[in-house]
């Protein structure tokens, strides 16, 4: 049991990534609202960015800006920022389009409920 | 300018995007043309790049000059030298096929950024395929990804905006997925690039950190590809999605996903990793099998022409899971042979399904009565590309068939053999619904009925017409000449499997 | 033996699939159309006549077409046995055109041109199952067949016609898929599927594989109706009666038992089909089939469903002369493939002219219609005494050898199932001939209107009958002497 806490603590940063995506994915699935499933998967997705930032980090460490000379200092690991860069600018496209079909779906449909929708979809 | 041409092939059609929206933007005329220059060009550099690997041997093209593993590279080898022509060839097709497809099925307005979302499609998947860089390929997927929900949201229908939302949000789990697997195996080896994974990955292949991101790069992948049971998105959205963009990602894309698939199992984690390791394959090759059958039987349950193809699509992607599953030469020559096969017959299928939505306003079975008599050519593509479907001699379909239980039986994997031809059985269960419909629909003789459909029924126009027939008549060509076709396709095969 | 290289088998082949395309091409022109079904036929048979002194003379023709998949080429090799289906189907194939033209212009059926188009590519595909020279080749011209004779079943295109065409389609779907698995077997056990006189599969893998793969094969060629997996036959006879002749006689169910006997002496032997066992299940699938198709054949009204009936009873003398395993046995067996086939088709021409001429396809309507068509009678009369095995008829010939056989075999009571069917050939064939010539129709003037059919329908059924009493005389030019060869290339022996 104590082992486990161990590992756990050492890695809690894992362990609430996972706890954020669940959240997310719960969202995403239990939620009738269609914004609101929206914002489950955004949250879905900032857990991974957060699982990757964390991972980044070096105790200690500072951001990787270049010192002047005779400066020296523990950078952290500038990569995963930078993919994350390029991950959350898919995030957001991902929800832009999300967000204008739900906006379509509505004027279309009347409604924004999955049941509703559903129900919708099927009378026509 | 050769030398460049890896990097070209994914720059210039951004541009070209770039210029379909200005110049379309001041007339929606140069769209077309424009589109179709590009992926001409894309089409003979990926020609190119096939014959000088066939060649001199793998291409590496490092971006701007950055070597790997620090920067980013593109690497042509015999496996994605063998994908791209394909990926090309049907995204060649299809755009031709598309002119008058889009001026019916899309508003107006909308015809520009058709063009626009189609390129910057191509474009994602021919990045996908021709990247080395495993991050590289999660940003690609995502471009690709982003324009097929906007592309099969541009059809009039209101039910193609939650198609293309299923799809969105099953796609960004999906994607989701990848890069959280990508995470894992930064965290392990400290790389991204492809090779130098394969090369660090067998010194932890102990670690849970690996084993999870295995796992979570195949579930990622297989809802990409619509591997049942996770294909619940693709019905709707090869449904519901305009014409041609059903015939894109149910060709190209699909295929795309498969091959980042294959190449992430095999050129990643190698062959050591999956048949050893984690010995998954039985899994893979029930799950496989499970995929034939259902996709086939709910295909046959369908009453819609492009439904029913829709549901067969997550049959046959079965065949090709099937071959990662046996994960030996035969089979997989077979698998290889059935992604070029699959993407030629499943092409001309839509096409034909589109056609007839085209000319009759539905693909609805009941609709479509005698419909061969008007539209002889439409219907004899797709009885020859349906005959390549369920696996008649001497098409493309069989030779990879037989590929495949050959494959199989070697293994000694006789149950799952029988599956496969029971599965190709299924297969004549839904072609002929539509073969029986429209070539000997017995209202149309013998009940004094008319024999038009519709009145005003004529055959497609010619530029929907060439593509589809081009495409039917390469499933019999390609399937008599399979034996130049396995000169490329064993060495990609061979490439494979040489990690083990 | 000696194999020459030549490229007359590939032309063969190609002659027929060339007058498909202008028959699709010429569709609108009924008469051009029809002159190239004409022309195709005429030269298909020059063609395989051309190759016939060769053969003749011991030579076996060979061509390499294309490398196609592991196991075998795309490749075709002519030997006396494949002449002997060639020959059958190539003569046959040109009366059946006339006929065909005749039947379908006096019904004024629909579909014209795609029913030409159709029977084109399938004898193109018949023919290319008796050139075949391995398994490969084999199947993939038997599955052609299987596909494009579809539309020639379901041409009337009603709902009965439609779920006959799904029947047809089912059986033998499966058993094509049948067939590929045990190709497949066949290539991973030996490495190979090229035929090779007296077979290759001797001491490849245990008795229990080898017989296991035997019955695959078996249920590969379900186009040979044996029983229980007849079903699709007499289903089939919903198909204008050009195409029944063309399925009984010419090319389809002639194609499965092809296949069989192929399988026996060139990938089997006779040798290893004894030390398996397999003559026994073979003779007893073949004798329940004989006398159980015939029993059904008795109660059928419908000629066209007893003569389907009749086939499958027949097609199984040719399993029985397998069955036997001895050199009489085979010839009677091999013989037996083209003595039937001008018999039987003679018969489907007579149920076709009877429809066209006076629109009855039941049995107890044609009560004296011999009056009205007397030669169209008689010559149903002369090929179903035929059948029966008399005198002086090509079907005596096969029967003495089976008799033979059965003797020189051992297995007396194969004699006891040969005599039994030949009463109950009698048994039912007698009646129709009685109904007929003597029978009084109910109704005299109800025949004022029936007269001999056109002369296209008539003029092929006095030839096929002709040709059989011509084979009765004259057995060795050329089918004996094929058989001859045949059974010396399997064997290495001569015939009795």
């Amino acid at each position: 049991m104590e082992a486990v806490l161990e590992a756990f603590l050492s890695h809690y940063n894992y362990g609430m990534a996972i706890i954020l995506m669940m959240i997310g994915l719960y969202a995403l699935i239990a939620k009738q609202n269609l914004v609101k499933k929206l914002i489950g998967l955004n949250i879905f997705q900032t857990a991974i960015f957060l699982f990757y930032i964390s991972f980044a980090d070096v105790e200690g460490g500072i951001a990787p800006i270049y010192l002047p000379e005779g400066m020296e200092a523990i950078y952290v690991n500038p990569l995963p920022h930078v993919l994350i860069l390029t991950a959350i600018v898919v995030g957001v496209s991902v929800t832009a389009v999300g967000l204008s079909l739900i906006v379509r779906i509505y004027e279309e449909y009347g409604v924004i409920d999955e049941a509703g929708l559903l129900k919708m979809v099927k009378r026509r | 300018m050769i030398e460049h041409l890896p990097v070209l092939l994914v720059t210039v059609p951004i541009v070209a995007a770039l210029l379909i929206l200005l110049l379309g933007w001041h007339d929606s005329r140069f769209c077309y043309p424009l589109t179709l220059a590009t992926i001409l060009f894309q089409f003979a550099g990926g020609i190119a790049l096939l014959i000088e690997v066939m060649r001199e041997g793998t291409i590496h093209y490092y971006l701007g000059g950055w070597a790997p593993p620090l920067g980013i590279e593109f690497v042509i080898d015999t496996f994605n030298g063998y994908i791209l022509p394909i990926v090309l060839l049907l995204a060649l097709a299809t755009a031709v096929y598309a002119r008058r497809s889009v001026e019916k099925e899309i508003k107006p307005e909308k015809i520009v950024s058709f063009y626009v979302l189609f390129q910057l499609l191509v474009t994602g998947l021919v990045g996908m395929t021709i990247t080395g860089d495993i991050f590289n390929l999660y940003v690609f997927l995502e471009i690709s990804s982003i324009a097929a929900y906007t592309l099969i949201a541009s059809s009039r229908k209101p039910r193609a905006y939650v198609a293309a939302l299923n799809y969105l949000v099953l796609g960004s789990i999906a994607g989701g997925f990848v890069l959280l697997g990508i995470g894992n195996l930064y965290v392990a080896t400290g790389t991204l690039n492809m090779a130098d994974l394969a090369r660090l990955l067998p010194a932890s292949y102990g670690l849970a950190t690996v084993h999870t991101a295995f796992l979570l790069l195949v579930i990622g992948f297989s809802i990409k590809v619509a591997l049942f049971p996770l294909h619940l998105w693709l019905p709707d959205a090869y449904t519901e999605a305009p014409s041609a963009v059903t015939v894109l990602i149910s060709t190209v894309m699909a295929k795309v996903s498969v091959y980042a698939m294959f190449r992430v199992i095999f050129s990643v984690f190698t062959t050591a990793y999956f048949v050893e390791t984690v010995p998954v394959t039985e899994l893979i090759l029930f799950i496989a099998a499970v995929a034939i059958v259902a996709g086939a039987v709910l295909a046959i349950a369908q009453e819609d022409l492009k439904r029913m193809l829709a549901y067969s699509s997550v049959s046959q992607v079965g065949y090709i899971v099937f071959a990662l599953g046996v994960a030996n030469q035969i089979a997989l020559e077979g698998g290889l042979l059935h992604i070029l096969g699959h993407a030629v017959m499943k092409g001309c299928l839509f096409m034909v399904a589109g056609v007839i939505i085209y000319r009759l306003g539905t693909s609805s079975f009941s609709d479509l009565k005698g419909v061969a008599a008007t539209m002889p050519v439409t219907c004899a593509a797709f009885a020859l590309a349906g005959a390549s479907m369920i696996g008649v001699p001497p098409t493309i379909g069989f030779a990879s068939k037989y590929y495949l239980v050959l494959g199989a039986l070697e293994a000694g994997h006789w149950v799952y053999a029988a599956v496969l031809l029971a599965g190709s059985l299924l297969a004549v269960g839904y072609i002929w619904r539509f073969i029986e419909v429209a070539y000997f629909s017995a209202s149309s003789h013998h009940e004094g009925g008319d024999h038009h459909p519709a009145p005003g029924v004529r055959e497609a126009p010619l530029s929907m017409l060439v593509p589809m027939v081009i495409l039917s008549i390469l499933c019999l060509v390609l399937g008599i000449f399979v034996d130049p076709l396995m000169k490329i396709v064993a060495p990609a095969v061979s490439l494979l499997l040489g990690g083990a | 033996m000696v194999d020459v290289t030549g490229l007359l088998p590939a032309v063969t082949v190609v002659i027929p699939l060339l007058a498909a395309v202008m028959i699709l091409v010429s569709g609108r022109h009924e008469n051009i159309r029809d002159g190239f079904t004409v022309a195709a036929a005429v030269a298909m048979l020059v063609s395989v006549v051309a190759m016939l002194p060769s053969i003749l003379s011991g030579e076996r023709i060979t061509i390499s077409l294309i490398p196609l998949l592991p196991g075998g080429d795309l490749a075709l090799r002519v030997d006396a046995f494949g002449m002997v289906f060639a020959l059958t189907a190539a003569v046959l194939w040109l009366l059946n055109s006339f006929y065909s033209i005749g039947y379908m212009r006096s019904l004024k059926e629909h579909a014209q041109t795609r029913f030409f188009f159709c029977l084109a590519v399938a004898i193109a595909a018949a023919i290319g199952i008796a050139f075949s020279a391995n398994l490969v080749t084999l199947l993939v011209f038997y599955e052609i067949l299987t596909i494009i004779t579809y539309p020639l079943v379901v041409h009337v295109e009603t709902p009965e016609a439609m779920a006959a065409g799904r029947k047809y389609l089912a059986y033998l779907l499966i058993g094509g898929i049948f067939f590929l698995a045990a190709v497949i077997l066949t290539y991973i056990l030996t490495g190979t599927t090229g035929f090779v006189p007296g077979g290759f599969l001797a001491g490849s893998a245990p008795p229990l594989t080898l017989q296991i793969l035997f019955v695959l094969f078996m249920v590969g060629f379900v186009k040979a109706a044996w029983m229980p997996l007849h079903g699709w036959l007499p289903a089939a006879m919903v198909a204008p009666t050009p195409v029944s002749a063309f399925l009984h006689a010419v090319a389809v169910v002639t194609a499965g038992v092809f296949g069989i006997v192929r399988i026996a002496g060139w990938v089997y032997g006779m040798d290893l089909l004894a030390s398996l066992g397999l003559g026994t299940l073979l003779a007893v699938i073949a004798s329940f089939t004989i006398i159980t198709a015939s029993l059904f054949a008795l109660t059928e009204d419908n000629l066209k469903r007893r003569l389907a009936y009749s086939t499958v009873s027949q097609l199984s003398y040719i399993l029985l002369g397998v069955s036997m395993l001895s050199i009489a046995g085979m010839t009677g067996a091999m013989a037996h493939i083209p003595i039937h086939a001008f018999l039987k088709i003679t018969l489907f021409f007579v149920a076709g002219a009877v429809i066209v001429a006076a629109g009855r396809e039941r049995i107890s309507d044609m009560k004296g219609i011999g009056r009205k068509m007397p030669v169209t009678a008689v010559m149903f009369s002369a090929a179903a005494i035929g059948i029966c095995g008399l005198p002086p008829l090509s079907g005596l010939i096969s029967k003495v050898y089976l008799a033979l056989g059965a003797v020189e075999g051992g297995v007396p009571i194969l004699l006891i199932v040969l005599i039994a069917s030949t009463v109950l050939n009698a048994a039912y064939f007698f009646p129709i001939i009685h109904t007929m010539l003597l029978g009084r129709p109910d109704d005299e003037r109800s025949l004022d209107s029936v007269s001999e059919p056109p002369l296209t329908m008539l003029v092929p059924i006095v030839l096929t009958t002709v040709a059989s009493v011509l084979i009765f005389f004259f057995p060795s030019m050329p089918f004996m002497d094929l058989v001859e060869i045949a059974i010396g290339e399997i064997t290495g022996s001569v015939i009795p």
